[in-house]
């Protein structure tokens, strides 16, 4: 891509590290806010991409390769550092210089990682990142012999620290200055086992000679472990954070919540004294204001899970859920390692579904990939949310947990238990005969969680929401507004106007499928923009109800919902969710990860015949029940 | 060494003589040892890439290795210690990795 490449361009610079060696900290410490989140052409690679500027004031773009353990590639965010490292990534010039990031506390792993980079004849600095956890824990590291064995400068590094990066600029100025033409390695191979036992053993001579151990070893990782991952009280413990993650979600996000629906309330209020009745404000109201509101209330929510997950990963705890979940997770068909993917699945399926990467066997991966939609993704808290409120009783049981949490947990534990089924039943007749894929993943120390990861990650993660809330979700609520609006009623109506628009008639044309399990035409009417993305039923609800109860009072949409559904229609739109058509979104990721239209189409036509079978079985028992 | 668990335990006990090298995938919890060779065996990866993947977790020769945690269901899977790094791994892979004791 030599047309990319004017005269006096930017200076690139990429960052490489295992997992969990600090490298995004660094990436943050570096660029600060100025980074660019992409895909890479042609996958759904994270591409991140940040700006700075070196003391000597060069210009540089940082680029943040995907964490790998070796150059053998065994992954597609591994074939992208691999290709990047030796220079043929399709579309990217090759950099100008490479910064192996390393952990200094645990170096045995990632001087392996400097050698067969090394090999490759990049140009090449080695920085050693969280050199003072190291040097805290009474390491003691001969940054100058350390240089001279690995033949390649080295450089300590403290990415959460202020001015804790400047030996690093100075370094890739200095590499930078001297001559480089960034290229393409030529010549390259894998190496065989013979070859990564030699790097190893290389390896671990360098790390005998310039690394001194303390005497007494920390024993922190070692002290937390001895519960974190007893075989009993481990579990325990992981099965209560999930918990406390269920709740904190409801409980911690209640008053920002409040703030937001009172600021959407207002605004509608402000706009009515602004604009005269009629098709404009109406659509402004109840087409954007309250259709684009009724999803960004959930803001929070999805801010305080992100939080528990951001946390847990940087704490070190994910790879120990994993460990203690093997087992279980194998007994269904799954690996261990599908449970980070899965739990992320949790906040969205699609980083879930393209975090299955890490999966190496494309069985196991597929069989994450088909489950992932399955577990409870926020977009679905709206949905329960809403519903729960509307027609759970607020109360506390037992003294201590709120009737309305436990539902709630219920309806997670509910996706959790058909995601193992389904897979189960895959591994039974779709995936029979195939060995187990081995489990092995290194469990790094605990460390601290770094407020400013955090933050960065969950800005992130609010900026992605919300923009989904202005696109998608917002072009969608237009559409249901038109589809609701228009024809207007006719002259001396008796009915409500939206008795007589394009909703209706489709949500009447519907009924017939849709009363063996309860629905209602308005919520059939919902149900079509719920599968571009499933919040956008709740807006749709929203937007139905709002048009409906034009001329009433204005009452909340879940005090409408209580008075016009059954308990039993509630209950079964929130079985149907459990399974809901997963979003159209997630599809897209669905077909491009795994490659083939088919298994996207599978995944739909399954997640629809279980919603429905659900809903249909559970208002049926309701109505039996006398709640209908 | 003898740790004594009431789990389930694969059937290949530990041989309790020091200078016959056993494998870590039998190995009962709180082992300490030091690694005597990774062989390429048959298994749910060719064995040659069985062998490369827990090299590059670092089951190198000599090092030292020490079983220190295992699942609640079979003793599966383990944690173990090498060198330093902490690695967790099924006891079907770990049997690759041939191991003699030392205190």
């Amino acid at each position: 891509m030599n047309e990319m490449l004017p005269l006096g361009r930017d200076l690139r610079v990429a960052l490489v590290g295992r997992p969990n060696c600090g490298k995004t900290a660094l990436f943050n410490a570096l660029t600060g806010s100025r980074q660019k989140v992409a895909n890479y052409p042609g996958v759904t690679v994270e591409r991140k991409e940040g700006a700075l500027a070196t003391p000597a004031g060069r210009a540089v773009k940082l680029l943040d390769l995907p964490g790998t353990y070796s150059l053998r590639a065994r992954s597609p965010d591994e074939v992208v550092t691999r290709d990047a490292v030796l220079g043929r990534l399709a579309g990217e010039v090759p950099p100008d210089l490479f910064v192996c990031v390393g952990d200094a506390t645990n170096l045995r792993l990632c001087l392996r990682l400097v050698l067969e980079i090394k090999r490759t004849g990049q140009p090449m600095v080695f920085a050693l990142n969280m050199f003072d956890i190291a040097r805290h824990r009474g390491m003691s590291i001969d940054v100058e012999r350390l240089e001279a064995e690995l033949g390649v400068p080295v450089v300590t590094s403290v990415a959460v620290r202020r001015g804790g990066t400047a030996a690093l600029l100075d370094k890739i100025d200095e590499a930078l200055a001297a001559p480089h033409s960034p290229h393409v390695a030529e010549g390259w191979s894998e190496p065989d086992a013979a070859g990564v036992r030699r790097l190893q053993k290389e390896a671990d001579r360098i790390l005998r000679a310039s690394v001194q151990h303390p005497e007494a070893p920390d024993t922190v990782t070692a002290r937390l472990d001895k519960v974190l991952l007893h075989p009993v009280a481990g579990l325990a413990i992981l099965l209560a954070v999930l918990f406390l993650m269920f709740q904190a979600v409801f409980t911690w996000a209640a008053p920002a919540m409040e703030l937001i629906k009172a600021g959407f309330d207002a605004l509608g209020l402000w706009v009515g004294t602004l604009l005269p009745d009629g098709l404009l404000l109406s659509f402004i109201q109840n087409g954007l204001i309250a259709g684009v509101g009724s999803v960004l209330v959930f803001l929070p929510q999805i801010l305080v899970l992100f939080l528990f997950i951001l946390l847990l990963e940087d704490f070190g705890y994910m790879s120990r859920a994993a460990f203690l979940m093997d087992k279980i997770m194998g007994g269904a068909g799954l690996h261990g390692r599908a449970f980070i993917p899965l739990l992320s699945s949790f906040a969205c399926a699609i980083p879930g579904i393209m975090s299955t990467r890490v999966i190496d066997s494309r069985r196991d991966r597929l069989a994450t990939i088909l489950v992932a939609p399955l577990m409870t993704c926020s977009a679905r808290i709206p949905v329960y949310t809403l519903i729960i409120g509307a027609f759970i009783p607020d109360r506390t049981v037992g003294g201590l947990f709120s009737l309305q949490g436990l539902v709630m947990f219920g309806l997670y534990a509910a996706g959790i238990a058909s995601a193992l089924g389904v897979s189960f039943l895959l591994k039974k007749f779709l995936f029979q005969g195939a060995p187990p894929e081995p489990f092995m993943l290194e469990l790094p120390d605990y460390k601290r969680p770094d407020a400013r990861n955090v933050l960065m990650g969950l800005y992130q993660r609010g900026v992605i929401f919300v923009k989904r809330a202005g696109t998608t979700i917002l072009a969608m609520m237009c559409v249901i507004w038109v589809l609701a609006s228009v024809p207007r009623p006719p002259e001396g109506a008796t009915e409500p106007a939206i008795e007589y628009s394009l909703a209706a008639a489709i949500g009447h044309a519907m009924e017939p499928v849709i009363k063996p399990i309860g629905f209602n035409w308005q919520i059939g009417v919902a149900l079509i923009p719920g599968m571009a993305a499933r919040e956008v039923a709740v807006a749709s609800l929203g937007t139905v109800y709002a048009i409906e109860n034009a001329e009433e009072a204005p009452e909340t949409l879940g005090a409408a919902l209580a008075g016009k559904w059954s308990l039993a229609t509630a209950l079964a739109l929130l079985a149907w969710y459990v399974f809901a058509p997963q979003c159209a979104s997630t599809l897209v990721v669905v077909r491009k990860e795994t490659g083939s239209l088919a298994w996207m189409w599978f995944l739909f036509g399954y997640m629809l015949a279980l919603a429905y079978a659900a809903a249909f079985a559970t208002y049926q028992l309701a109505v039996l029940a006398g709640l209908g | 060494m003898s740790a004594s668990t009431d789990c389930l335990r694969p059937t290949a006990a530990p041989t309790t003589e020091p200078t016959s090298p056993t494998a870590l995938g039998a190995a009962p919890l709180g082992f300490r040892g030091r690694i005597r060779a990774v062989n390429p065996i048959a298994g749910s990866l060719p064995p040659e890439e069985l062998e490369r993947r827990l090299v590059e977790l670092g089951f190198v020769e000599g090092a030292m290795v020490e079983l220190l945690h295992q699942g609640l269901f079979g003793a599966d899977p383990i944690a173990v210690r090498v060198d330093g790094v902490t690695i967790a791994l099924r006891r079907r892979e770990a049997a690759a990795v041939l191991v003699e004791a030392a205190d």
